[in-house]
């Protein structure tokens, strides 16, 4: 099954990059958030899957699957939210000021 | 000996508070003390019965640097000649700068450069010595700027610099070649282990990097072009640097190193064939000048070949002659550069073409200047010390040997042509510098001020400094073994004992060759109008200059045109830039160290709904990158994110699940949010190529990183703590909710800061949308 899932992960990972590439925001933000999906695939793949029972401690069980990745995990979710949040806002506010999404249209200053 | 290095160093800090006085009285009388002390300082150890004496002060003894002042005679005569003629050209200052001026500036800089000098040639440490090195060359540079609202002076400044730095960076990787070498930083302990380097590896590297150093510094051909463009500083600093100290720096550097070299065929064929080069070529280019202080630059340039070829010659009759020379030099040189600028003073030009007959206007500059040109001709006359040591610079240029080699034999017949063309080029020239100005017809319209006699005050250095050409010209017999016998011992490493004699007897070769020149000379001077048309027509085109110019102006061409191939301000440039180095550099390691490795082993067993899953959340990734509305795109990355909680829930991670779940839906609703004020998306009209690249970088990527999974997944090299976490939640925690316990209790740190990224994030949101510079805009 791990297979599977470092090859999901990996195809998750060339549509982020796609969409990093594209020259709208909004696709942009896309590729973002399939980025941080396909890592997070990653991390818990990497911890090995289906090796016991959710890790909630219960009397008879001696199996538990790995808590350490998903804790990181879970840390990594609400950060990621945060990070995509704020780039749709600034997406917005950007598009506000400029009348533009394009990213080849924004680029600044004369003098960079 | 360290306060007489440091004293005008500790006095550039007092200057400034000076020169707040100097409406009073002129900042110059009240540091001139500060030379002259340390000249009186150092001749005391003048003396036939002269000791070397050595001073330390600790400064990195961790890194075996100290300030170590170490001095024998040739550091002796350097020193004097620093302090004296510092004094004099202080003294000069006085008059020659107004005191509207920022004469402040002008005597801390001069004060730095006087430190930085005696430092260099009395460290006997080399980084010490490169330090005091490139301080000289930063207050050349100052005071080449010294008067930087005019253009020219600013350009000569960084021609100056960009030239001595590239030398001075050069003389420190031989340094750091030598001390690696030999394993000590004294150029003492460096002399005594000769053999070490003349045997290392690095030998012709070391030898070329001191080279550049000294080349650089010394204005030899082809780094010969800062020179002339350091004649826009103010004439006090002409006179001083730029003829009787800074630009001997390089010659001491060789003088001193060259017990280590002089062995060596190729330090002779170097050194002898760049001065040699530099001798002839810069006396003919000085013939062609028209400005004073243009002939006087490349006259030095000229006579430092000289020195720097002697020095190259290595026997003890010509290091003999090479250190008479460097004292001849400062003299006439020093007192030349002078009186040009009294000239300039009293008449405001220093254009030869306009200049002439003013000997009967300025009777006692005229005087002066015939013994400076005469000397710095070589005239064969009794009091002049030129002709010594021009002398002697031809009797050691005759038979020297002992090399084999075509080329080397070459060589060594074509230095005495060469050093006579060279003679009568200066001569023509010296002749030039005088007649030129003070004989003639007067060219009363033509000379912005009338001209007339300087202040005595004003003439007293040139007189001094001419006193000492003739006083040398006279005794020479007393300078030789109060001074320069000690000093050429001290390059030359063992005894050198000579007479210096006017009079060698008509059958001397170099009495004959100085007849040529003289003779020659003359013929040439008195026809000089019949050339001028093939002075102005060669080099003409064939110009350093200009090769400096142009390299100068392609770096910066060069380097713009690289900066904007690749800043283009693209943001999709710069990820395909970043994506494509993490390609090129880990997929690189991984083929050239055989990294990768596909057999999986230990994996979990396949079931149905994880894979339809992992196929849909496949479809949706590629849908959501090719969808064509904005919703579709939006809604068909909610189920990539769905479907990542459904996996989350199979591998047995509830926690993450239902975070996933919930910050799915709130992105997919932000989302939705912000798609209402963005504009739909378009459709990518951009070219074959362009999509393409796109695309073959992210799959690049992709399959990068799945190659990086599947190994990794194999080399486990540690066991896994989680465990620990398992064994312990209840224990040391108190909870049974292993990953909640890990997320406060175990790494309760990790939490506090995402909370802290939350929390800045919603910060920031609500900074983007309520605070707005345009305060009535929408």
């Amino acid at each position: 099954m791990e297979i599977i899932m470092i090859i999901l992960a990996s195809i998750l990972f060339a549509t982020a990059v796609y969409n990093l590439l594209q020259k709208q925001f909004l696709r942009i933000i896309i590729g973002t958030a399939l980025l941080s999906h396909g890592a997070h695939l990653f991390i818990l793949t990497m911890g090995k899957l289906k090796r016991g029972a959710p890790p909630v401690l219960d009397e008879g069980v001696a199996n538990y699957a790995d808590p350490l990745p998903q804790a990181l995990i879970l840390t990594s979710i609400v950060i990621s939210f945060g990070v995509t949040s704020l780039l749709l806002v600034l997406a917005y506010r950007a598009y506000k000021l400029n009348k533009t999404d394009n990213m080849e249209e924004l680029r600044g200053a004369e003098n960079e | 000996m360290v306060y007489a290095v440091f004293a005008p160093l500790i006095f550039a800090i007092i200057i400034p508070f000076l020169s707040r006085l100097k409406h009073k009285i002129h900042t110059g009388w009240l540091i001139l003390p500060v030379p002259l002390l340390i000249f009186v300082y150092f001749l005391q150890f003048v003396g036939s019965d002269f000791k070397t004496s050595i001073a330390t002060v600790d400064w990195i003894p961790s890194l075996n640097i100290s300030i170590d002042f170490y001095l024998d005679g040739l550091s002796l005569l350097f020193a004097l000649l620093i302090s004296g003629i510092g004094a004099l050209v202080v003294l000069y200052s006085i008059y020659y700068l107004d005191k509207e001026e920022q004469i402040g500036h002008f005597y801390t800089y001069l004060f730095i450069f006087m430190s930085s000098m005696l430092g260099v040639v009395l460290s006997d440490n080399v980084f010490v010595l490169y330090t005091f090195w490139e301080f000289t060359s930063l207050s050349s540079f100052l005071l080449i700027g010294y008067w930087h609202y005019r253009e020219r002076s600013r350009y000569g400044a960084l021609k100056s610099m960009l030239i001595t730095v590239f030398g001075g960076f050069s003389l420190l990787g031989g340094l750091i070649l030598l001390t690696i070498e030999t394993g000590t930083t004294s150029i003492r302990g460096m002399v005594e282990q000769a053999d070490v380097i003349v045997n290392s590896p690095y030998f012709l590297l070391i030898l070329v990097f001191l080279l550049l150093g000294a080349f650089t510094k010394s204005a030899q051909f082809p780094f010969h072009i800062w020179l002339p463009d350091a004649m826009e500083a103010p004439t006090p600093v002409s006179a001083y640097l730029h003829s009787a100290t800074m630009v001997k720096a390089g010659i001491y550097l060789m003088a001193r190193f060259s017990p280590i070299f002089s062995e060596v065929p190729i330090f002779f064929i170097l050194l002898s064939l760049f001065g040699l080069i530099t001798l002839a070529w810069a006396s003919y280019m000085a013939v062609r000048q028209t400005d004073l202080k243009g002939i006087l630059a490349f006259s030095t340039i000229s006579q430092l070949g000289m020195i720097m070829a002697m020095l190259g010659f290595g026997t003890s009759y010509a290091v003999f002659a090479a250190v008479f020379h460097i004292l001849n030099h400062a003299t006439f040189k020093g007192s030349l550069f002078m009186i040009a600028g009294i000239v300039d003073h009293e008449t405001g030009s220093r254009d030869i073409r306009k200049l002439g007959g003013l000997m009967t206007f300025m009777p006692m500059s005229a005087t002066l200047a015939l013994f400076g040109t005469f000397s710095m001709a070589g005239v064969p006359l009794p009091f002049l010390n030129g002709f010594y040591s021009k002398e002697m610079f031809f009797e050691s240029s005759l038979g020297l040997g002992g090399y084999s080699g075509s080329f080397v034999e070459g060589l060594v017949t074509a230095i005495p042509i060469i050093a006579v063309v060279g003679s009568i080029f200066t001569f023509i020239y010296s002749m030039y510098l005088f007649f030129g100005t003070f004989r003639g017809k007067y060219k009363e319209n033509e000379l912005p001020k009338e001209p007339h006699e300087a202040p005595f005050m004003m003439l007293v250095p040139p007189m001094i400094l001419v006193i000492g050409v003739i006083v040398i010209g006279l005794f020479p017999n007393f300078f030789n073994q109060a001074l320069i016998t000690h000093s050429a011992d001290a390059v030359y490493g063992a005894d050198v004992t000579k007479d210096i004699k006017f009079w060698h007897g008509w059958n001397s070769r170099a009495f004959q060759m100085s007849l040529i020149v003289v003779g020659v000379g003359l013929l040439l001077y008195l026809t000089k109008k019949k050339w001028d048309s093939i002075y102005n027509y060669f080099p003409g085109r064939l110009n350093l200059n200009r090769v400096y110019d142009w390299i100068v102006e392609k770096i910066e061409s060069a380097s713009n045109k690289i900066t904007t191939f690749y800043m283009t301000g693209s943001l999709r440039l710069y990820i395909t830039l970043i994506v494509g180095t993490i390609i090129l550099i880990t997929a690189g390691t991984i083929l050239f160290t055989n990294g990768s490795d596909f057999e999986i082993s230990d994996v979990s067993s396949i079931s149905a709904a994880e894979v339809i899953i992992s196929i849909i959340m496949a479809v949706a990734a590629i849908g959501a990158s090719i969808a064509k509305n904005r919703i579709a795109a939006i809604l068909i990355l909610g189920v990539v994110g769905y479907g990542l909680s459904l996996l989350f829930v199979l591998y047995s991670a509830p926690d993450l699940a239902l975070t996933q779940l919930i910050v799915e839906t709130v992105t997919v609703v932000l989302f939705l949010l912000c798609f209402y004020h963005l504009p739909n998306l378009t459709k990518d009209t951009s070219s074959i190529v362009y999509k393409g690249s796109n695309i073959v970088v992210s799959i690049a990527y992709g399959l990068l990183m799945m190659v990086i999974g599947m190994t990794a997944y194999n080399s486990r090299f540690a066991e896994t703590i989680s465990t620990y976490f398992t064994d312990n939640a209840y224990k040391l925690g108190g909870g049974d909710n292993v990953v909640n316990v890990i997320l406060v209790d175990f790494r309760g740190i990790d939490t506090l800061f995402e909370i802290a990224v939350l929390f800045g994030a919603a910060l920031a949101v609500f900074g983007l949308i309520k605070l707005r510079q345009d305060k009535g805009a929408k």
